[in-house]
């Protein structure tokens, strides 16, 4: 099942900051001032490198000399047929279906400069566990996420928190470069990220999209 | 010794490159520069420095970081040389950037400056075209400006780093339309490359096929439609563009 989702989901991993209401809202204030300036007009992007790429089941790396190391629920869209300068209307039938992203990172206080040694550490992104076609979600929009540690449930949000619906986000993106087939869209990890150990159990859950478990090792 | 990749009569090869841009395909016939299309040599990822020469950060009013300033570009945004890129329209600024670029050969991970080098490939020139006009203060360089499809050319081809044994003192010139427009040398990198491999791998794995822009000195203009658009690192390579439309980009390539 996990093997049929990593092949069809073999392209570049696209991640979209601050997507949800909640953590945008918490940020407004800080983003009026230096270095930012201003809020953000278009979606704040990154990307995380094929290196990032984790399983369910599979072992997170807590790297030697790091002080916090934070899981990141997130809905993944999975790109089926090539998205360049596509409409909303359009949007949906280019994607292939949904999968569970968990978006390791480190902190991240700043969002000023490419977060590239918070995110794109080696297995700082488990997908999985499946490719969930996109006839199967009545509506993505209304999926709760849910992040267990050890069980106990730490953080939970809804997809209906969005900034930008998925739709929106893949007619944005691909108007400056192509969603190809296989690429994922990691549609953003919602406030109230906690903080991770080595020997804890890690799950996400997504409605109708099963549940995505990792574990916290040390290096 | 060049090796290139390039598409010919629908098939794409890796090819070693002769005298005069010539390709050797690995059935022996050998093709002129101008009857194949150039892809990039790789198509790893490309962590691209910002402000890594110090001359163009002064020139962009920046204090020269203390730390690498590293952002990721995907391969989408890749092409070869002899190829087109595009300029969107209404735009105000969109220039180029000469780069030495540093491709990696094997896993590197935890690796020391003093042994970076047995990592590569070997080495290759991109233009790291940038639109200013979409710069944004958040993960800066946002990907509106910098992974933008087929606007970081790379290539044409990568050569052996035995040939290249003087890899901290190359000039890197531009030329628009023929006028050079940009010069500095890899001497003023302020990151150079044993150390930003030194510093990637401290935290991740770089993988063959990665690639690492050095940056850009300064000497930076806007490029129109029109425009052709050379980057010459010395003793790597010279990698040739052209500027189109964004009508006409999306007119070619969309069917």
């Amino acid at each position: 099942m996990s093997r049929g989702l990593h092949e069809i989901a073999s392209g570049t991993l696209f991640g979209v900051a601050l997507n949800y209401q909640g953590l945008l809202q918490q940020r407004l204030a800080e983003f009026d001032q230096a270095p930012y300036k201003q809020p953000p007009i278009k979606p704040v992007l990154f990307i995380k490198t094929p290196n990032t790429r984790n399983v369910h089941q599979g072992e997170v790396v807590y790297p030697t000399g790091v002080e916090r190391l934070q899981p990141g629920p997130a809905l993944g869209v999975v790109i089926g047929k090539d998205a360049s300068r596509v409409s909303q209307a359009q949007a949906l039938s280019h994607v292939a279906g949904y999968t569970i992203v968990n978006e390791f990172s480190l902190p991240e206080d700043s969002y000023y400069r490419p977060a590239v040694k918070a995110k794109c550490r080696d297995g700082f992104c488990a997908l999985g566990p499946a490719l969930v076609p996109v006839d199967a979600i009545a509506d993505p929009h209304q999926l709760t996420l849910t992040l267990y540690v050890n069980n106990e449930r730490v953080q939970e949000n809804t997809t209906a928190n969005f900034v930008r619906g998925i739709a929106q986000l893949i007619a944005e993106l691909s108007e400056f470069m192509t969603l190809h087939a296989g690429d994922v869209l990691i549609t953003g990890t919602p406030e109230g990220r906690v903080d991770v150990r080595p020997g804890d159990r890690v799950d996400v859950d997504i409605t109708g999209l099963g549940r995505l478990t990792n574990t916290i090792v040390a290096e | 010794m060049k090796h290139a990749r390039i598409r010919f009569q629908g098939q794409d090869h890796a090819v070693t490159v002769e005298a005069d841009n010539a390709v050797r395909l690995a059935d022996g016939r050998l093709l002129a520069e101008d009857q194949v299309q150039w892809l990039p040599p790789a198509t790893g990822s490309m962590f691209a420095l910002g402000l890594n020469y110090a001359d163009h950060a002064r020139e962009l009013a920046f204090t020269p970081p203390t730390e690498p300033l590293a952002f990721v570009k995907s391969p989408g945004t890749y092409t070869g040389h002899n190829q087109v890129s595009w300029r969107p329209d209404n735009v105000a600024y969109m220039h180029y950037e000469c780069e030495l670029v540093a491709v990696i050969g094997k896993p590197a991970r935890n690796v020391k400056r003093e042994d970076a080098l047995q990592y590569l490939a070997g080495y290759t020139v991109c233009n790291d075209y940038a639109i200013r006009d979409y710069l944004e203060n958040y993960y800066r360089p946002n990907l509106r400006v910098k992974n933008r499809d087929a606007t970081t050319p790379v290539g044409p081809w990568i050569v052996d780093v035995a040939d290249v044994p003087d890899v901290g003192n190359l000039a890197l010139r531009t030329w628009v339309n023929g006028e050079l427009r940009q010069e500095g040398t890899t001497a003023d990198l302020i990151f150079a490359i044993p150390y930003l491999i030194e510093y990637l791998s401290s935290f991740m794995t770089l993988q063959p096929g990665d690639m690492i822009a050095t940056g850009t000195p300064e000497g930076l203009a806007d490029v129109v439609p029109g425009d052709e658009v050379v980057v010459e690192v010395e003793g790597v390579g010279r990698l040739v563009n052209r500027i189109v439309s964004e009508t006409r980009f999306f007119k070619n390539n969309k069917a």
